[in-house]
């Protein structure tokens, strides 16, 4: 009979050693770069093209997200309808996605019908036409949808805590409007794509159980057009942080809200400081997983709200350390002063090694079960490129995790987890 | 084609195992025959507030998460209507952990007072997240009470009001549990790096021993067939006119089920769908539109719902709405856009099978409407569907009198 009071014994996932699997990388004659992961057993390609067309290149709100939108909503030969059905009827699914300096075509589709995909994928890239029609509907339902989501506390905070942080003319600290909508004209559009897109700088990711003449299919399509010919512009934000910083911030959006949606931030630098792969463990014990010390806290101690995160914003240029959570209207303020309480105790005691190493096992099992499937690799690859690093960047956040002591951990808490370098929003 | 192996213990705990070694992890399902629909009226929201409970200590286990973060665990659970689903995903080294944790639980739990009088907080402000402090989020309360007069289909998984969960008292945590909670009740599937024979070794070991207890013989009322057209009106703080209309349909193993499925993919699944080209982007009348379907393993809904461009009469999105069910009716889809949502079926199922995780708890949800061999001749019954079949269950389904139709007005 099994005896239920001790538990069954288990291998420290920090002691396992993780791999990631080596991209396989190939170049079109035109120099696109394509990075590609073959693995899985189902036969299905996911394809992802990389511009770097994200808002980060644009000159007036709202054009890069639009251009970006409208890119399958008519070519020269094709209508809205006629894209969206050719993909359709494959059983494919041709998604766009506007960032902050990239902007991506992902396809996912069933490796045997990939040769009827691509040269649709290709029209979007060479022939799109942005119809006036499209793109009077497209203000129109955005801005719809956009008084609809002004009702939300949560909403509504995460563009004020981004204004904060970047401020309202940094790529990462706008935020569209009914205003900006109206004022997109279709030929900054056209002209955004012809520089953008048509002669962009393009990167592609592939990953799945990859078929032989896939490469081949790909420099047909996407190697001999003009991309990757121009430099890209150089161009600088410079970051204006809002003066509130430190002060608490109470903003009313909706009178009959039950709930409120805190946000606390502070400015945090990118990838590449040598700090930030430490904060990342640092971020999971204070608010990065089911078990961090705000989730049980202030959820399972005090049931104040349905759930609590931390985390760091994935940005290129510039990060933020962020903590979000949705509350009662009468428990906010409750709920930041125990955000503060949990960043004292960080502060002023070390982690027991207890904890920490229920942390580390599951960051280490979390980056396990992470690494299962084409998709999942491409994504920390994908992640990896963008951000201008290299396959070290993964081996040392394994090795961060295995090997920060409580002594680091304090020392980074006294070092960012200091209130006033917070920002302290609630809307209700 | 999904590979499975079977078995069951003394005590009713059926167990499936799919070995799938191209992956370091372990998948542990266990889904518990018991959702919201097995609820009484007047404490209603218990079977999802109960699954938050499972979390709060067993008898002999003081957490469930720590040890299983400490394995190198996540997990998580969902309650529908119909079913309560607990699965978590570990290396597979660590494996036991996880048959010591669920074990543990459905032998009992603590019945920590203080577990309840937090997780009743924590439901409540999910409450409020989700239903309360979004706009339109009451739609379905009221949708549900208008198409369902008996079934317990009537009310969502979250819910009727706040003060049910607010009320609820440890006693009925206990009556739950041992009602619901028991081997004979669960399907435990096991997936990922892991043999049959060892899965069946640790499941006897942490499983066999705990009490059968009773089994629980479900005795739903069913909805009777609606006759007449039923309709409601709402005025709420919301920016925009919104229409809402759905129909009863068939059970989950019906065998109208596929060609149901595949006219909600015709109507409102993507671009190219009917309503989107038609209402939304032809004659302007939505800014958005959607189609779909609840899935749930008893008759069920079908519904269709959109937001109106500012300016259009909901009597007239209505008629909009109605002229495209009158094409569907009338006249045959053609082969190719029939050909159309299959193919996209077919590349859906294939997506959804990549992770082990979602293989684990298809297998359970098939072995519970009956048999998880089901999961693997899905497809082929989409593929047998004709074009006869849509037009003929369109209009079936698409009658006035079996009809529920909400305005949501903007205030």
């Amino acid at each position: 009979m099994a005896n239920r009071t001790i538990a069954p014994k288990i291998i420290d996932p920090v002691e396992f050693d993780l791999h990631l699997k080596p991209y396989e990388k190939k170049t079109l004659d035109n120099g696109i770069e394509v990075y590609a992961i073959d693995a899985g057993a189902e036969e299905v390609l996911q394809i992802e093209w990389v511009f770097f067309a994200g808002n980060w290149y644009e000159q007036q709100n709202m054009i890069a997200a639009t251009t970006n939108f409208l890119l399958k909503n008519g070519t020269a030969s094709k209508s809205a309808f006629q894209i969206s059905e050719h993909f359709e009827y494959y059983g494919a699914y041709l998604n766009r996605g506007c960032y902050n300096e990239t902007s991506t075509i992902t396809l996912h589709c069933l490796n045997k019908h990939i040769e009827e995909l691509l040269p649709v994928v290709q029209e979007l890239i060479t022939d799109a036409t942005f119809p006036e029609d499209e793109l009077k509907l497209y203000k129109q339902n955005n801005k719809q949808r956009l008084s609809v989501n002004l009702k939300k506390c949560d909403f509504v905070a995460n563009r004020h805590i981004d204004e904060y942080l970047f401020g309202i003319d940094h790529p990462y600290g706008k935020y569209s409007s009914a205003e900006a909508y109206d004022a997109v004209e279709s030929d900054q559009l056209k002209a955004f794509y012809d520089q953008f897109y048509r002669h962009g700088k393009c990167i592609l990711f592939v990953a799945g159980k990859i078929p032989a003449n896939l490469f081949t299919q790909l420099n047909k399509y996407f190697g001999s057009l003009p991309l990757n010919n121009k430099t890209l512009p150089e161009i600088a934000h410079p970051i204006v942080q809002s003066s509130n910083i430190g002060s608490p911030i109470r903003l009313s959006n909706d009178p009959d809200g039950v709930q409120g949606a805190v946000r606390m931030a502070r400015p945090f630098p990118n990838r590449h400081h040598p700090d930030f792969l430490n904060v990342q463990v640092l971020n999971t014990l204070f608010g990065g997983f089911f078990g961090s010390r705000l989730m049980n806290n202030i959820r399972e101690d005090k049931g104040y709200t349905y759930g609590i995160h931390s985390y760091l914003q994935n940005h290129i240029h510039s990060s933020a350390w962020m903590i979000t959570t949705e509350a009662g209207k009468d428990v906010c303020d409750a709920t930041v002063k125990e955000v503060y309480k949990e960043m004292k105790k960080l502060r002023e005691k070390p982690v027991d090694d207890e904890e920490l190493l229920l942390v580390k096992n599951f960051m280490m099992g979390s980056i396990l079960g992470d690494l299962d499937g084409p998709f999942h690799i491409i994504g920390r690859w994908k992640n990896i490129i963008l951000n201008n690093l290299d396959e070290s960047y993964f081996y040392n956040s394994i090795g961060a995790i295995k090997s920060i002591t409580p002594a680091e951990i304090q020392a980074l808490a006294n070092k960012y987890l200091q209130p006033k370098d917070f920002y302290e929003l609630v809307v209700v | 084609m999904i590979q499975f192996d079977r078995f069951s213990l003394a005590n009713g705990l059926r167990v499936l195992v799919h070995e799938d070694h191209s992956t370091p992890m372990a998948v542990v399902n266990v889904l518990y025959d018991v959702g919201a629909k097995d609820e009484s009226e007047s404490k209603t929201g218990f079977a999802h507030l109960f699954e938050h409970l499972m979390f709060g200590g067993s008898v002999n286990v003081p957490s469930y998460d720590d040890p299983l973060q400490l394995a190198g665990g996540e997990n998580n659970a969902f309650t529908t209507n119909d079913l309560t689903n607990y699965y978590c995903q570990l290396p597979a080294q660590n494996i036991e952990t996880a048959f010591w944790l669920e074990s543990d639980r459905m032998l009992s739990l603590a019945f920590s007072k203080k577990s309840l009088e937090v997780q009743r907080k924590v439901v409540c402000e999910e409450f409020k997240e989700h239903y309360i402090n979004k706009p339109y989020g009451d739609v379905w309360f009221k949708m549900r009470e208008l198409a369902y007069k008996v079934h317990p289909y009537k009310w969502q998984t979250i819910g009727k009001e706040l003060s049910h969960i607010e009320n609820a008292k440890i006693e009925d945590v206990k009556n739950f549990f041992f009602k619901h909670y028991r081997p004979s009740n669960a399907i435990l599937v096991v997936a990922g790096d892991v043999t049959t024979a060892q899965v069946k070794e640790l499941t006897e070991k942490w499983f066999g021993d705990i009490p059968a207890g009773e089994k629980y013989e479900r005795n739903l009322p069913q909805e009777p067939k609606q006759t007449e057209p039923r309709r409601l009106e709402v005025k709420a703080n919301v920016p925009l006119d919104a229409f809402y209309k759905c129909w009863h349909v068939g059970s989950r193993l019906d065998s109208t089920y596929y060609a149901m499925d595949l006219i909600t993919e015709i109507l409102g699944g993507g671009g190219s769908s009917r309503l989107y080209q038609a209402l939304v982007k032809e004659k302007k009348l939505f800014s958005n539109i959607d189609c779909y379907h609840f899935g749930s393993t008893d008759a069920g809904l079908l519904a269709i719902e959109g937001k109106l461009v500012k300016g259009v009469k909901l009597e007239d999105a209505e008629k909009a709405v109605e002229e495209e069910l009158t094409k569907i009716k009338n006249e045959k889809v053609s082969e190719s856009e029939l050909e159309k949502v299959k193919n996209k079926t077919e590349s859906a199922i294939a997506f959804e099978d990549m992770s082990v995780m979602n293989r684990a708890s298809s297998i359970a949800m098939y072995e519970l409407l009956g048999d998880a061999q089901l999961m693997n001749t899905e497809l082929s019954k989409y593929q047998q569907v004709t074009v006869a079949e849509i037009q003929k269950l369109s209009n079936e389904i698409f009658d006035e009198n079996n009809s529920n139709t909400l305005y949501y007005y903007a205030n």
